[in-house]
This record gives structure tokens, C-alpha cells and sequence, in this order.
């Protein structure tokens, strides 16, 4: 399918068939805040603090495989944070991606560690880099920085050059 | 398994009753068998490996940070530095991430030459896993075989795109220049002679009981446990997971291409190395195919806003020069929007995500790399093993750490 649909609407009356939909609907239809379909991909955003649930009840629709987190830093706008969860299914062949905006002010959200085990690298990475915080995280550590580095070299309000 | 890639090993636990203290070994960030800055922090029991943290960030440049204040084609080159080894992978990886932005059309002989030197890349970086892991147990002579090899698929890149390793040969919306004259008999000539040169490996690895005895029924990783910890590529087919982005998500014409995904069950150091070599004959017959079938056209996509002009039109025709004056000086715009695109490279699934805001700068870009997950497996593979087993096991998971810090 090559068309675009932006809204959540356009989704729900396009997609109402689409395995990672339907799971997400079946399960909790006010968890799923805003829906678009883009250039081949279905992002879906969450609300932040059911994203465990999410990932759960995705994963048990077969979206069987954790490949990637990430953070995008909108600063100056709000929601600042955005957290992009790419998840692929091994049965469908094909690839979602989980969305949860956060604000700026002490951004938490919960780890989906206890899901996928193999989130744990890539939450610690946005953890150091941006300064978002991973409720239940195992060991949330800094990965790439020293453990006595100060501020998030990701976040866009970061200096890149010049005293900081 | 959630707890195994836990908290960090800091100090040994006490001694208590009849059982000696353990002990607490550090292996790298300087070691010859880390193949790289990796840092393992090793709490053994005698020789037997109890828990092991690995500790990384000693190779971290930033890349993702770099890549924002950057216009879009600038980004080529530094995905070439990402993961050393298999550059033109990277590139590849990029470049589809950018034109599916855009909305480009690359053309045929475009994609099927991208598919021979993605393939190419594939053996030369499987070559040095080859020559590095059985080093590593000590078969020096495989070592200097396979860079012999390598020397030659080296000098390709060389003649192609005048440089060996960091070769930024691809551009958004095609290639940088077309192929040299020689460049097709000298493919041809190299992959005609190859597979009884993977055969002469064979001969020297296969059959030998010491190369054996320390690969069977080491590094043993499940395929639940391999989907769980996030390893992919010939890492998660050895464990027994029939899934391959090639063949089941396929991106740049690969879905014209006849070949076969190799599998095996063991999951153990054996089972990636068997896969491995069988993965060097498919991408010979991949390369065969694309020899064989070339398609002739433009190598470049019909977009002068995007592609920069041929030297020769840009010195005769105004146009083009203008082009090419405002690519280089402004770059080019990208409509707004995110794109998350994955290829399988030779260490596994790579994903590039890109997040543009509509200008000439990308707005976001993230690298998921397979050795980065890999990386978490390590523990699971390593665990009540031996110590020397852990120098097979991380050779034979082929993990470059210029990907894994970025």
C-alpha cells in the first residue's frame, strides 16, 4: 500500500485489519493516542505510561522481534521528547514503530525490558545521550559517556562548541 | 536471562566456606583477541567464567551528533567510518533511508551494482572474520590466506572509487561515477577463483580437531534467547531462526536474486562458522547473477536538484552548473518526515533512522547496528565456560566496535 494516511481516523477506517491495530485496539483503544501511516510505515503513538503494556500486547500479536529505541530532542516545542520503538514481526515481515511523547521536565517513562530483554543497551544509550529516564531498567548506567560526565550530548540545547 | 545483562561487576564477592573467592579479571579495552576497545569484565571461579559485564564507549565519536550539523549528502562519508569493515554496506543503508525521504526512483543498473558490491562487502568483511576468529585459536596461516584474498576485492574498491576501505562510492540517488572499464572482468575474475579458495579454508579449518574441539558445543545461545537478546544476522541463523531481510523484506532489487539462506540449529561457535563460509558461496552466486544480468542505463536517478552533475556538463552547460553550485553550497531540502530502513549487512540487521524537519539538514539520524545487540548475548553464550572459550565465542559473534560506540 502506497498511500498516506495522517490521522488516526484515516488509520482506523484504512488499517482496521492490520494485526498490531487490531491487538492494540482488542486491548485498550484509549492507550492508542494518534495513528499515521507514512512512506510504507505504521507509527503508532502510545500513551507514555501504558508503553509496557503495549509492547506486551503488540509482541503477543507477533510482532515477535525488539529491534530499536531511540529518542528525538524537539526542543524548543512541547512535548519535547519523542521515543521512537521500532518493532518487527518474523510471521508478517514487516516493521512498526511505537511512538511516546514526553514532556521536558524530568522525562520518565518504563523500561519495556522486563518485554524484550534486548531493549536494555539501546534504553541505557537513550538514557545517557538524552536523559530520559527508564522506570524498572536493571542497570541504568551511562554506556557510551564516562560515568562522571555531565548534561546529554544528544539533547539539542547541548553547546557543540565553546566552554559548556 | 534478564538479570544476566545486569548490574556491572565491580568487586569480587567474599570467600565463604569451603569455596575459594572469585576473582575478577580484566580483558582489554587492550587485548589482542577483542578486535578492538571492547572491555570485559570477567568474575571467574578458577578457569570457569561465573559472570562477565561487557563494558563500552571507549570508540564513542558522536557520529549521530555530527550527522545534524551536516547536509544530507555529507552524511555518506561518515557512514563509511561507522562500521570499518563493511563501508559500502553502510552507505547502502543510508542512502535507501534518504531516497525513500525523498520519494527517489534509483535505476536498474544502479540498484543491481549496489547488490554486487553490497555482496562484495560481505565477503571481504567475512574474510576478516574468517582470517581474525581462527587466528584467535591459534590457525595463523588461514589469517594470511584470507587477507590475500581480501587484498584483491581491496584493489576493486580501489580502481572503482579510488579509495580501499573508506570508499563513499554511493550517492543519494545512485552511484558517484560509473564503473571502470576493467572493473567487470576483474569481478569476474575474482569470483571465479573464489570458491576453491573458500575450499582451501576448508580443507585447513574443517577438518582440523583442534579448530573443532574449541568451536562444538561452545558459545551455545538459543533462538529464544537469540530473538530476546536482539542478535541478528548469521548469529541468530545459526540458533536456528529462519530470517533473513534479503529474502523476506527485500530492499534494492534483491527480490530478483536467486539464493539461499543457510541455517543451522546448534547454536553453538560451529554452527556461525559453517553458516558463514556457506553465506561466501551465496554471495558469489548473488555476484554471478548480477555480472550476468547487468542492465544498461544512467547509473545516477534523473534529479538534478539531488544528483550532482558530470564534471564534463558541469564545465559546458550553465544549468548544471548552477546545480551544482547550489548543492554544494545549500544542499537540498527533504520533505518533512521519518524513515526507519533496514538492511541485512554482513553482521546482521542494520537500521537507519532518519528524521527529517524539511530542511537541507537531517534532523535526527539514529544507526541501530547488529553488533550492538549482539554485544548483550555475550554473557548468555559465555556463561560456565572456560575462559579461553570466551576468546572463540567473541570471535565468532564478529563484532567490530566502531559500530557498537558510533
Amino acid at each position: 500500500m502506497s498511500e498516506t494516511l495522517l490521522s488516526k481516523a484515516a488509520v482506523l477506517e484504512r488499517l482496521p485489519e492490520h494485526p498490531a491495530v487490531k491487538a492494540i485496539l482488542a486491548w485498550k483503544p484509549e492507550a492508542l493516542v494518534d495513528a499515521k501511516f507514512d512512506r510504507g510505515e505504521l507509527t503508532l503513538t502510545i500513551a507514555a505510561e501504558e508503553i509496557r503494556s503495549a509492547a506486551a500486547t503488540v509482541q503477543s500479536a507477533g510482532y515477535n522481534f525488539f529491534e530499536d529505541v531511540t529518542a528525538v530532542d524537539w526542543f524548543p516545542s512541547s512535548p519535547r521528547f519523542q521515543l521512537s520503538y521500532h518493532i518487527l514481526s518474523h510471521i508478517y515481515k514487516e516493521r512498526i514503530r511505537l511512538r511516546v511523547l514526553l514532556d521536558s521536565d524530568a522525562p520518565a517513562v518504563e523500561s519495556i525490558t522486563p518485554v524484550w530483554p534486548s531493549a536494555n543497551f539501546y534504553e541505557r544509550e537513550v538514557f545517557d545521550l538524552f536523559g530520559i529516564n527508564f522506570e524498572g531498567h536493571p542497570n541504568l548506567r551511562r554506556i557510551m559517556m564516562p560515568d562522571d560526565w555531565q548534561g546529554h550530548p544528544l539533547r539539542k540545547d547541548y553547546p557543540v562548541e565553546g566552554y559548556r | 536471562m534478564t538479570e544476566t545483562i545486569g548490574s556491572p561487576i565491580l568487586e569480587a564477592p567474599a570467600a565463604t566456606g569451603a569455596h575459594d573467592q572469585h576473582m575478577i579479571l580484566n580483558m582489554g579495552p587492550q587485548h589482542p583477541s577483542m578486535h578492538g576497545v571492547l572491555r570485559l569484565v570477567v568474575e571467574i571461579d578458577g578457569e570457569i567464567v561465573v559472570r562477565l559485564y561487557p563494558e563500552i564507549g571507549y570508540l564513542h565519536t558522536g557520529i549521530e551528533k555530527t550527522c545534524e550539523a551536516k547536509f544530507y549528502q555529507q552524511v555518506v562519508p561518515l557512514t563509511d567510518r561507522i562500521d570499518y569493515l563493511s563501508p559500502m554496506a553502510n552507505n547502502l543503508c543510508y542512502c535507501l533511508a534518504v531516497e525513500r525521504l525523498l520519494g527517489l526512483e534509483i535505476p536498474e543498473k544502479a540498484q543491481w551494482l549496489r547488490v554486487l558490491l553490497a555482496e562484495l562487502t560481505r565477503l571481504n568483511s567475512h574474510l576478516i572474520w574468517l582470517g581474525t576468529h581462527a587466528m584467535d585459536i591459534g590457525a595463523l596461516t588461514v589469517f594470511l590466506y584470507c587477507f590475500r584474498e581480501r587484498e584483491e576485492i581491496l584493489r576493486i574498491f580501489d580502481g572503482l572509487s579510488g579509495q580501499r576501505m573508506m570508499t563513499s562510492y554511493f550517492r543519494i540517488g545512485g552511484l558517484s561515477m560509473e564503473p571502470p572499464l576493467d572493473f567487470h572482468d576483474r569481478v569476474q575474475q575474482f569470483i571465479k577463483t573464489f570458491p576453491e579458495k573458500i575450499d582451501e579454508y576448508s580443507n585447513l579449518l574443517t577438518g582440523n580437531p583442534i579448530f573443532r574441539n574449541r568451536l562444538q558445543g561452545v558459545g551455545i545461545l538459543s533462538a529464544k534467547d537469540a530473538i530476546a537478546l536482539g542478535v541478528t544476522g548469521p548469529n541468530m541463523r545459526g540458533s536456528g531462526v529462519d530470517f533473513d531481510l534479503r529474502r523476506d523484506m527485500p530492499y534494492s532489487g534483491y527480490e530478483k536474486f536467486q539464493f539461499k539462506v543457510p541455517i543451522a540449529t546448534e547454536g553453538d561457535c560451529w554452527a556461525r562458522y559453517e553458516i558463514r563460509l556457506q553465506e561466501m558461496r551465496e554471495s558469489v552466486g548473488i555476484i554471478q547473477q548480477a555480472l550476468d544480468g547487468m542492465p544498461e542505463g544512467p547509473i545516477t536517478a534523473d534529479a538534478p536538484k539531488i544528483v550532482l552533475p558530470d564534471r564534463e556538463k558541469m564545465k559546458t552547460q550553465m544549468e548544471a552548473l548552477i546545480h551544482h553550485f547550489k548543492i554544494v553550497t545549500e544542499g537540498f531540502a527533504v520533505p518533512a518526515g521519518e524513515v526507519y530502513q533496514g538492511i541485512e549487512s554482513p553482521r546482521g540487521q542494520m537500521g537507519y533512522y532518519i528524521v527529517s524537519d524539511g530542511t537541507a539538514k537531517p534532523y535526527r539520524v539514529h544507526f541501530r547496528n547488529p553488533s550492538f545487540a549482539t554485544l548483550q548475548a555475550l554473557e548468555t553464550m559465555c556463561k560456565g565456560r572456560m575462559l579461553a572459550d570466551v576468546v572463540a565465542v567473541v570471535g565468532s559473534i564478529d563484532i567490530v566496535l566502531g559500530e557498537i560506540d558510533r
